[in-house]
């Protein structure tokens, strides 16, 4: 889509209410084309619509958001997630980006903070917003130091399995608040710069395989260690 | 294998693959039927081969007693399947009738083979050490058999210890008997050892029963304290906040204030892992703190930590001067939100407090706003760490704090 196109946008949450206030105060800003309260209405209607942006729950109760981008993102690669949520719990919102997801914000986020962050993901970015990238420092976080597996990990290292200094200046930055814009300003950067770090941070998020990684979601719980 | 052949509604064939006593199907104890079961032929036939062991010096009865005492009953026939009637006292009878048997026996003939004082002492054996069954079961009360009371031992203990013990005692007496009558010489010996290896075998299996019965109960009671305390929690805060929320409801700004602060609570509360509840950690005073200033000043703050440790006195001094950029950031910045920002490394610790308000000249900052200098600053050197304020006008306010090895430089 170009610039000046609204973006078109489905809201996936399984709460009326919470649907039609997301409704009203995205305004007229994006043309919300259709909502579900679970995840089949929410196939059907992607399906049907073909939105730009597809605003996600990570909590339902038939799956949340990995659920409908797992039954959604291959056959529609042209369909973008944005997570939407009151979960903190670091391990769902982590498991929805992993998932597919461009970018997390809390529903606490403004209206107008939130139509800003749906252009942004229609038009390729990720939505960052401080919580998420707290939980991405946190995640990244045990490589820096040289801890008792600190050989076994250089060997396991991979350019995907860790951040960049740089990449990690810009999370610090936006965890402490920063807009994209005043990151840029911070560290004398563009903010074309700035967003193609995120943008970065985001594809090592779904694509490392770094133990250090799963370990941490295991000890958060992600990764469910029983069951089938 | 077991669990196929056995589809779920079929209690007779489940039952059959694992050796249990079907109480539904029992001429006495279901000793018999549960082992024909097991073997897959006929009771009829277990228990005429049962009988004529027992011929035989009352081997039968001996055996019969012990797995009468070890192999549990099928869980359903123990609910359901126990029919009222004296003659289910039956292997009680029989016990009694076997010991009748073996004193008239002792009395009359000489005890050569020692066998029957063996079957006698493990008859009194089978008494004491039948497993509990059922022990929680919470049926409609009603006096119980006699029979219920043998299958009963936690709680109706004495009249089938007392038997036991009998059973026992006469057992041993009659073996030391035949023992010392052959050798006179040193028997004491062997009686103090048996007597000893006898009040083992009685005692023991009554220790393990009672602290395996202590156990349960404990979990039992820890299960519910948890669910009360669960319960006392949400009555204290999420029905509190609600009772609140619905005689504000004119006040959007009070109520959204309340329903921040009890999310904020509940989630904490949620997160916490068992084990780490007690321990105050840097990220735990922060949240605190954030959640007293948010409260006072009505300004949302948005809290993100990477890291934790534990609180010391130093870390302390940095959560109080967080504080107050907090409530500085709240009470005079006019700011929508503040964020704020801590990164806990094993070195080295740092916290940012961020406001988008009208922001002011860090290098004149009024006299009156002893805040800065005094509750931040001076706090932070006082304790080997460093602050920094930037703030422009217009642009909001950003509150470095820093702490550790790096801000020595």
């Amino acid at each position: 889509m170009s610039a000046r196109e609204c973006p078109r946008v489905v809201i996936v949450d399984d709460h009326r209410l919470f649907r039609a206030g997301v409704r009203a105060e995205l305004g007229e800003e994006v043309a919300v084309v259709g909502d579900a309260g679970s995840v089949g209405e929410a196939v059907a209607i992607i399906r049907e619509q073909q939105p730009d942006v597809v605003l996600v729950d990570v909590h339902m109760p038939d799956g949340g958001g990995v659920e409908v981008i797992a039954r959604v993102a291959e056959e529609q690669p042209d369909v973008r997630f944005l997570a939407l949520s009151v979960s903190d719990a670091a391990e769902d919102v982590i498991a929805v980006i992993r998932a597919g997801a461009r970018g997390y914000v809390t529903k606490t986020i403004s209206g107008a903070e939130l139509a800003d962050a749906v252009r942004r993901v229609a038009g390729g970015d990720a939505v960052f917003s401080p919580r998420l990238a707290g939980f991405v420092l946190d995640a990244f976080a045990q490589q820096a130091g040289g801890g008792p597996d600190a050989q076994e990990r250089a060997v396991a290292d991979r350019e995907l399995d860790q951040l960049t200094p740089r990449e990690r200046e810009v999370l610090r930055h936006i965890a402490r608040g920063y807009m994209y814009k005043e990151v840029a300003q911070s560290l004398g950067i563009s903010v074309k710069t700035v967003e193609a770090h995120v943008s970065a941070v985001l594809r090592k998020l779904q694509l490392s395989s770094r133990h250090e990684l799963s370990r941490w979601a295991v000890q958060r719980r992600l990764v469910s260690l029983d069951g089938p | 294998m077991a669990s196929a052949q056995a589809p779920a509604g079929q209690p007779r064939v489940a039952s059959a693959t694992s050796l249990r006593r079907p109480l539904d199907r029992a001429l006495l104890g279901g000793v018999c039927a549960g082992l024909a079961d097991r073997m897959g032929i006929e009771p009829l036939v277990v228990r005429v081969v049962m009988v004529m062991a027992s011929t035989v010096g009352g081997l039968g009865v001996a055996v019969y007693a012990v797995a009468w005492a070890l192999i549990p009953v099928t869980p359903e026939s123990a609910v359901s399947g126990r029919r009222p009637g004296a003659w289910r006292q039956a292997p009680l009878i029989v016990l009694a009738v076997a010991a009748l048997f073996a004193g008239v026996h002792l009395a009359g003939s000489h005890v050569g083979e020692g066998l029957w004082p063996l079957v006698l002492g493990t008859c009194g054996l089978a008494l004491l050490w039948r497993p509990t069954v059922a022990q929680e079961g919470s049926g409609p009360r009603r006096r119980p058999t006699l029979r219920e009371y043998v299958n009963r031992p936690a709680q109706v203990g004495a009249p089938r210890l007392i038997a036991g013990a009998l059973f026992v005692a006469f057992g041993s007496a009659a073996l030391l008997h035949a023992v010392g009558v052959q050798h006179s010489l040193g028997k004491a010996i062997w009686a103090v050892a048996i007597m000893a290896a006898v009040l083992g075998l009685v005692v023991g299996p009554m220790v393990v029963r009672l602290a395996s019965s202590l156990s349960w109960e404990r979990s039992a009671r820890i299960r519910e304290q948890e669910r009360a305390e669960v319960a006392a929690h949400l009555h204290d805060s999420v029905l509190q906040t609600l009772a609140l929320i619905q005689k504000r409801a004119a006040d959007p700004r009070e109520v959204a204030g309340l329903a921040r602060r009890q999310e904020r609570e509940l989630r904490s509360w949620l997160l916490v892992r068992p084990g780490e509840a007690e321990q105050d950690t840097v990220a735990g005073a922060l949240e605190r703190a954030a959640a007293e200033v948010e409260e006072l000043h009505r300004v949302p703050i948005e809290v993100v930590t990477v890291g934790d440790a534990p609180l010391d006195g130093e870390l302390e001094a940095l959560v109080q001067a967080a504080r107050e950029a907090m409530t500085n950031a709240a009470k005079f910045a006019g700011s929508e939100r503040v964020d704020l920002y801590a990164e806990v490394e094993a070195e080295r610790v740092e916290v940012f407090v961020r406001d988008r308000g009208v922001g002011f000249d860090p290098e004149s900052i009024p006299q009156d706003r002893r805040g800065v200098r005094d509750s931040i600053i001076a706090r932070m050197e006082r304790h080997g760490g460093r602050a920094a304020v930037r703030s422009s006008a217009g642009e909001g306010t950003e509150v470095e704090l820093a702490m550790g090895e790096e801000t020595a430089a």
